[in-house]
């Protein structure tokens, strides 16, 4: 990810050197940066306005109301620190939904990942029909997130089911995944993985980059083509891997539909597909415990901040830029 | 693969190929599978959807659409389409104009504060939307607001999904500079430069955010769930969503005719702009 401000290589106002006297120069230069940036506010306000009153102000007010009890009718009762404490030390649905969306992170994301480097790696090296399976492949991804393809997930996962069947062929009797406690996590995981598609193409775009003398320079220097995999490909599609990485997180922490859906809309069996949106919706507005649910918002906001600071900081030791200078 | 190519310019090498092809096969048969097994079934008589194990209808029933197209709670399926497609336009006009104007300041204006704004805008995109919402929802509940479409089209006017900003400001660094100095030379300001050169070149990008903004908004559920609760209001995400807790199987037919429906637009723009997609989603984790 390219996360640098643009460029300041905007040309300088052309200077007539001694046409004119260093008064009039200085007055110019006092009011030139405001006539000139008028319209770059101009072009800013939808956004800025955007940001002021839809992004900042809400998370200030979402900190605040926190720290209060607040049903949306009646005014906010300040609480202190009880939301957080009930939350920490007594609410055992809360941990519940922590630590299913934390295992769904950690199970999906790298999975996925995994099959979108390897897809990609296989259709880089393919000459003649590398275009349809890359579309073939990232439809997936944008049908994934409807409720329509959740509702098949479901059904396709069920006690009777065409996987259950499948399984029974094979003399596997599990009966339905979506209605097991140890199972039902993994279904709304496969949903997630079965979305490779969109990291897939991110990955090929940065395969299409590296540059050939690498590869030919590594195999005059005898490397394998495991070598070659280990100390070109993967330094090189580093800065990629860790873009997709990021974005994967953030989005796996924040997954609802599927989730709901697979769990009929109440996160189970047994809280076992209780995710942490699922509970934050179902205390906010179900029960109307707005204030529970925005500690709820900022204990996540803080959370994905300091797994992306943590990624950004490794990023460090393993992410190669190879553009510097 | 060239050097794959030049190093093993014999015969055999073909197998290796053959077998990719018959790999990636089955790997996208095994994708297909849950979206030929949702048509199929959307055809399948009452009786088959349950108990037949294969895949496909012993004869085409229709019965299902019929009676998906009648709706839910008495709302046909054509209003709910009708009102998916009002958020989505919606959605669609407001990102692809908020974002070119505040993309375009971004990538080619000058102002005081511009990179700590940048970092900001890069930032927003991080930001999980649920620490927005309850205040966001307080606000619309306000304004009376809650169960219209406007917290679900107005966000978009003022800008809020930055990675569309972000996908934008990327397009138009690429743009050559040369284009906008020679439009300053020609006495055009910031506004004319930007209608007359900048936007029409972006169209890429523009058109890029637009499909995105409006699948997304089309599959969208949490929103929808929050802030629409009249059936005549409803989306056909939210109509589906009615099956959600039904565990009838005798509903599964109709559910999945009316699936299908809701998956169609995406479909179809799917097909229409591949490109744009799968090019957009390249170029936003790859320096063009």
């Amino acid at each position: 990810m390219n996360v640098e401000a643009p460029d300041q290589q905007v040309s300088p106002p052309r200077e007539r050197p001694g046409s004119e006297s260093a008064a009039a120069d200085s007055a110019t230069q006092r009011n030139r940066p405001r006539r000139r940036e008028g319209p770059a506010w101009v072009f800013l306000s939808p956004w800025l306005l955007g940001a002021a009153v839809l992004t900042l102000t809400p998370m200030l007010v979402s900190l605040y109301l926190s720290f209060t009890q607040y049903d949306l009718f009646t005014a906010p009762e300040w609480v202190g620190l009880d939301n957080y404490v009930h939350m920490f030390t007594s609410d055992p649905r809360y941990w519940r939904s922590a630590l299913n969306t934390l295992i769904y992170v950690l199970v999906a994301v790298p999975l996925q990942l995994a099959v979108a480097l390897a897809v990609a790696l296989a259709l880089n090296s393919m000459g003649r029909g590398k275009g349809f399976y890359r579309s073939a492949f990232y439809a997936p991804s944008l049908l994934g997130a409807s409720m329509s393809i959740a509702l098949v997930w479901r059904a396709l996962f069920n006690d009777g089911g065409t996987v259950d069947d499948m399984l029974s062929t094979f003399g596997i009797d599990m009966g339905g995944w979506v209605n097991q406690p140890g199972w039902a996590l993994l279904v709304v995981a496969l949903l997630t993985i079965w979305q490779f598609g969109a990291p897939m193409v991110i990955f090929l775009a940065g395969l299409q980059q590296v540059p050939h003398e690498l590869y030919e320079a590594a195999e005059v220097d005898g490397a394998g083509r495991v070598r070659r995999f280990l100390s070109v490909t993967l330094p090189m599609l580093s800065p990629v891997l860790f873009f997709n990485l990021v974005l994967q997180t953030i989005q796996a922490f924040q997954v609802f539909t599927p989730a709901f859906t697979v769990s009929g809309g109440r996160g189970g069996p047994a809280d076992s597909t209780l995710f942490y949106t699922l509970y934050l919706y179902d205390r906010g507005f179900t029960a109307s415990h707005m204030g529970y649910a925005s500690a709820m918002a900022w204990v996540l906001l803080v959370v994905i901040g300091i797994v992306t600071a943590l990624l950004f900081r490794s990023s460090r030791s393993w992410v190669f830029y190879n553009d510097k200078g | 693969m060239v050097a794959v190519r030049e190093s093993a310019p014999r015969r055999h090498i073909d197998w290796g190929r053959v077998g990719l092809h018959v790999g990636c096969l089955a790997v996208l048969l095994v994708m297909l599978y849950p979206l030929a097994w949702l048509i199929a079934t959307s055809f399948k008589p009452a009786d088959e959807v349950i108990s037949s194990l294969r895949l496909l209808p012993s004869r085409l029933a229709m019965s299902n659409y019929t009676t998906a197209l009648e709706g839910v709670g008495g709302v046909s399926v054509l209003r709910l389409i009708g009102n998916s497609l009002v958020i989505s336009t919606g959605a669609v006009l407001g990102n692809v104009i908020s974002c070119s104007l505040a993309a375009y300041a971004f990538a080619r204006l000058r102002f005081t504060l511009r990179g700590p704004l940048f970092a900001l805008m890069l930032a927003t995109i991080m930001l999980p939307q649920h620490a927005v919402l309850i205040p966001q929802y307080i606000v619309f509940n306000q304004l009376g607001m809650v169960n219209t479409f406007w917290p679900l089209v107005l966000p978009k006017f003022l800008a809020t999904d930055a990675f569309f900003v972000f996908l934008t400001v990327q397009f138009m660094r690429g743009i050559p500079k040369e284009l906008d100095e020679a439009a300053t030379l020609d006495g055009c300001g910031p506004f004319r430069t930007f209608f007359r050169i900048i936007l029409p070149l972006s169209r890429p990008a523009l058109i890029t955010t637009a499909i995105f903004t409006f699948i997304w908004t089309w599959n969208d559920f949490f929103l929808q769930l929050i802030y629409l609760f009249e059936p005549e209001k409803f989306t056909i995400t939210l109509a589906l969503r009615s099956f959600v807790d039904t565990s009838s199987q005798s509903a599964y037919g109709p559910m999945f005719a009316m699936s299908v429906i809701a998956l169609l637009p995406i479909v179809l723009f799917f097909m229409a702009f591949q490109r744009f997609l799968v090019e957009g989603m390249a170029s936003s984790g790859v320096k063009g």
